[in-house]
């Protein structure tokens, strides 16, 4: 076996525990494994200024507390967190391994403080989540310095650009990792592995074996590396899958987004203040029917299923100041044909559509913080709150496509974190974290903030199992 | 639609900055950005001098370079306070000094020190220029009080002139409003503090630079150079009011806050080039490199000089010491309108600005205002 030429400065040709991600499930476990004696290389996919997988985009982390304390801002007890994940999940998940989770949850926020992470009150425009939430002080990327930072100093080793070929796995015991680096193959032997590597909703090939063509016309809102090649080999080398392979997690976000890693910026929350079309201008859902926060996620879903993977929102001028400013500026027109000229819309059947529409709208008092009185009568869909007629010029529209935040598919972890194999035993020596196992949590749904704790419950387990057997291996 | 290509771009990064917002609590920029939708150029020079430059935000940031969002937010507003400098200057003709300020500097310096030394040369016997000096009045044998005060009298005025009219313009660009003594309170402590300098409390979090460093350095030149400006001061008003003439004995309050202030004046700009020389290049403005060495060199020169000059007054060296001291700081002072000095008054302005915007939201009619006032 060939020695790794970037870990000459260890004298080492074999880890006590291989990471395979460097985002906060990953750092969880190596600062862990590392402050249990063990050495850990990290090999992460992405160049360093782009570290961190999905983390990178983060910004909070829902965490169970008997008690407000100043920052956070009153109790969140085990019991509601379940309760909101049942809701979400209708039931789809795994409640033991749920419950452990919530009831480590409540040790993050000193955890984390002490490896250096800071914790700052909710943003402006994060609706209640500030009692619920923990918000990372300068967003994930800052918590990510410091998780990096403090690995650095129990002497972690990182190798970035790295991309994991193949795990040697015999007999459900990890022996070894095929590590390309900067062109060259690397053999990384190791007593234990963690992966930490995220899903694959960045592999457009592989949900291409799912949604066919539609594919193309997704656009990833996070971190372009996480392919799921550490999954893939996984699955193939016989660790059982959670999670609908074919389901995803995605809100709908502006269609001028880049096609991965546009992040929270290409957020559009106006969907709820107007009228939303398909190409062929008509509208096809109930714009009003909740507050955004409970139903954009909703909304990915929906345009994913129209014609071409693409929706238009449409505004007013009276509309303009009620939702978080976006990152791209609307088309603008003064009147609704124009406007329609501009997206690329039919401008007599928008026309029409919008006459609908307006005409079905129902004298109410308008409040964007209720649930209001103003609903549509008669116009199939609905809008059940917040519908007045797009009627005071000028007109404004956006594009929408689905942004894939996340994919389901998993690896099967037990309360250690260890891997489970498709004949029912668990690998003694893998171990998984972060998004490549929150499908055993997460059937269906989401609930915001709980993948960093899923990350970072099952980082700190996996980490102080895979130190436990490489330390027991040393001694056996 | 906006004024220059640095005033689009920073509008763009801004744009993206305002739909993120993870960097709200790292400082003052971010707060006063999410008060806006649109940026007028006005309100883009007022974050711009906001900023301290400490590059937390570029840290915490997911959308740096090779991102095809490509923000550093830290060096676009750089740029952008280096031009907004230029932007109020008074009179606007004399703009365009800051462009090349460092040479400007250094030339002010060298011609004003030769100006002294023939001066004292000219206006008095050449060989009292060369001759031990001590004893009540010694310094006036070179040059006569009266045109001491004359000279930096008339060139302190006219720094004071400049300095209120451009302050006042961008005062009134970025939207001042009627001050109360609550704002002044809060942006005098912000800025006696460095409050926002520290990234919200965690540091600039790069892993290279020290960001407390440059604090204290910062203290140390800024407090410093009050203190100098303390003693002369007291000088003015000892000598007018009492009649007591320069050179003071060294425990006299004059020498003693000169000798405290003049250290601070000597480890401050040297801890502040070699912060500078840490710093990122990558997060700085690099044309405004000749600016910002160049104030730092003249405060330093400013200091030493004036120590030399308290250490050997009494030989020969004093007359060539004097006059080196005293063109240095007419230097400074003529310079001071056009050169970083005028960096402290933009942000206490802002700071000032910042905190009427907390008390007073921006509202969205300023909003719209500020829209169509865009120049």
């Amino acid at each position: 076996m060939r020695v790794p030429n970037w870990t000459v400065n260890t004298d080492k040709q074999h880890y006590d525990v291989l990471i395979a991600g460097g985002g906060n499930a990953a750092l969880c476990a190596a600062i862990t494994a590392a402050r249990a004696g063990a050495s850990v290389l990290i090999v992460e996919a992405a160049p360093k200024t782009m570290r961190g997988g999905n983390s990178r985009h983060t910004r909070n982390m829902r965490v169970a507390h008997d008690a407000g304390n100043g920052t956070l801002t009153g109790p969140y007890p085990v019991d509601e967190y379940w309760d909101d994940l049942l809701r979400v999940t209708g039931g789809q998940t795994d409640e033991p391994l749920a419950r452990l989770t919530l009831d480590l949850s409540k040790e993050l926020w000193d955890w984390h403080q002490q490896q250096g992470v800071r914790f700052q009150p909710s943003l402006s425009g994060t609706l209640s989540l500030g009692r619920t939430n923990a918000f990372f002080h300068g967003g994930g990327k800052t918590l990510l310095n410091s998780l990096y930072r403090t690995a650095a100093s129990l002497g972690v080793q990182v190798v970035y650009h790295a991309q994991v070929m193949d795990l040697d796995i015999t007999e459900h015991l990890f022996r070894s990792a095929l590590v390309r680096h900067e062109g060259e193959d690397v053999r990384v032997a190791a007593t234990s592995f963690v992966a930490a590597a995220g899903g694959f909703e960045a592999n457009i090939e592989w949900l291409k074996e799912y949604w066919g063509a539609a594919a193309d016309n997704f656009l990833i809102r996070g971190t372009p590396y996480n392919r799921g090649d550490v999954l893939r080999l996984l699955l193939n080398k016989g660790a059982r899958a959670v999670g609908d392979p074919t389901q995803f997690h995605a809100v709908a976000i502006d269609g001028r987004a880049p096609k991965f890693d546009g992040g929270i910026v290409t957020r559009l929350d106006c969907v709820p203040f107007g009228i939303v079309v398909n190409s062929h201008a008509e509208r096809f859902y109930d714009e009003g029917e909740d507050f955004w926060p409970k139903r954009y996620a909703i909304w990915g879903r929906l345009v994913a299923q129209q014609p071409g993977q693409v929706a238009f929102v449409l505004i007013d001028a009276t509309a303009t100041e009620l939702f978080m400013p976006s990152v791209f500026p609307p088309e603008q027109a003064e009147t609704i044909e124009e406007l329609a000229v501009k997206l690329q819309l039919d401008p007599a059947r928008l026309r029409t559509t919008v006459d609908t529409f307006n005409a079905a709208c129902r004298p109410g008092t308008f409040d964007p913080t209720n649930h209001d009185t103003c609903r549509t009568e008669g116009a199939t869909p609905a809008k059940s709150h917040w519908a007045r007629p797009l009627s005071t010029p000028p007109f404004y529209g956006y594009p929408l496509r689905p942004g894939i935040t996340f994919t389901y598919l998993g690896v099967k972890v037990d309360a250690d974190a260890h891997i489970g194999m498709s004949h029912g035993e668990a690998s003694p020596n893998m171990f998984a974290a972060g998004e490549i196992m929150a499908g055993n949590l997460l059937g269906k749904g989401y609930l915001a903030g709980i993948g960093m704790t899923i990350g970072s419950v099952f980082g700190r387990i996996a980490g102080r199992e895979a130190a436990r057997y490489a330390r027991d291996e040393h001694t056996r | 639609m906006h004024g220059t290509n640095i005033l689009a771009e920073a509008n763009r990064q801004i744009t993206i900055c305002n739909a993120c917002r993870y960097c709200e609590n790292l400082c003052a920029v971010f707060p006063a950005m999410e008060q806006r939708r649109v940026f007028s150029d006005d309100s883009l020079d007022y974050l711009a001098n906001l900023c301290h430059n400490c590059g937390a935000c570029y840290e915490a940031c997911q959308y740096i370079p090779p991102h095809d969002f490509a923000v550093n937010v830290p060096k676009v507003l750089a740029e952008l306070r280096s031009e907004s400098y230029a932007r109020y200057a008074w009179p606007h003709g004399l703009a365009p000094l800051f462009r090349r300020n460092g040479l400007v500097v250094a030339l002010t310096a060298a011609v004003a020190v030769a100006f002294f030394i023939g001066g004292f040369v000219a206006l008095g016997d050449a060989t009292v220029l060369f001759a031990a000096q001590t004893g009540p009045g010694a310094f006036y044998r070179l040059m006569p009080h009266e045109v001491m005060v004359l000279l930096f009298g008339g060139v302190f005025a006219f720094a004071i002139l400049a300095l209120a009219m451009s302050v006042r313009s961008f005062w009134h660009a970025i939207g001042g409003g009627p001050l109360t003594m609550s704002d002044i309170r809060d942006a005098g402590r912000a800025a006696a503090t460095l409050h926002y300098l520290d990234g919200g409390g965690g540091g600039c979090l790069n892993e290279e630079a020290r960001p407390d460093d440059r604090r204290f350095f910062h203290h140390c030149t800024f407090y410093g150079f009050v203190l100098c400006f303390a003693s002369t001061s007291l000088a003015t008003v000892l000598h007018n009011g009492f009649g007591w003439h320069a050179p003071y004995s060294w425990y006299n309050p004059v020498v003693l806050l000169g000798i405290i202030g003049g250290l601070g004046l000597l480890i401050g700009p040297l801890g502040l080039l070699r912060a500078k020389e840490n710093h990122d290049p990558g997060l700085s403005d690099a044309r405004a490199r000749g600016m910002e060495v160049g104030f730092l060199v003249m405060l330093w020169l400013t200091s030493a000089t004036g120590l030399l000059l308290l250490v050997l007054r009494a030989t020969p060296m004093m007359g060539v010491l004097l006059a080196l001291h005293l063109g240095v700081v007419f230097a400074l002072f003529l310079t001071f309108p056009y050169g970083k000095f005028v960096h402290g008054f933009y942000r206490s302005t802002a700071l000032v600005r910042f905190a009427q915007e907390k008390r007073t939201p921006v509202t969205v009619s300023d909003n719209a205002e500020s829209q169509r006032n865009r120049r």
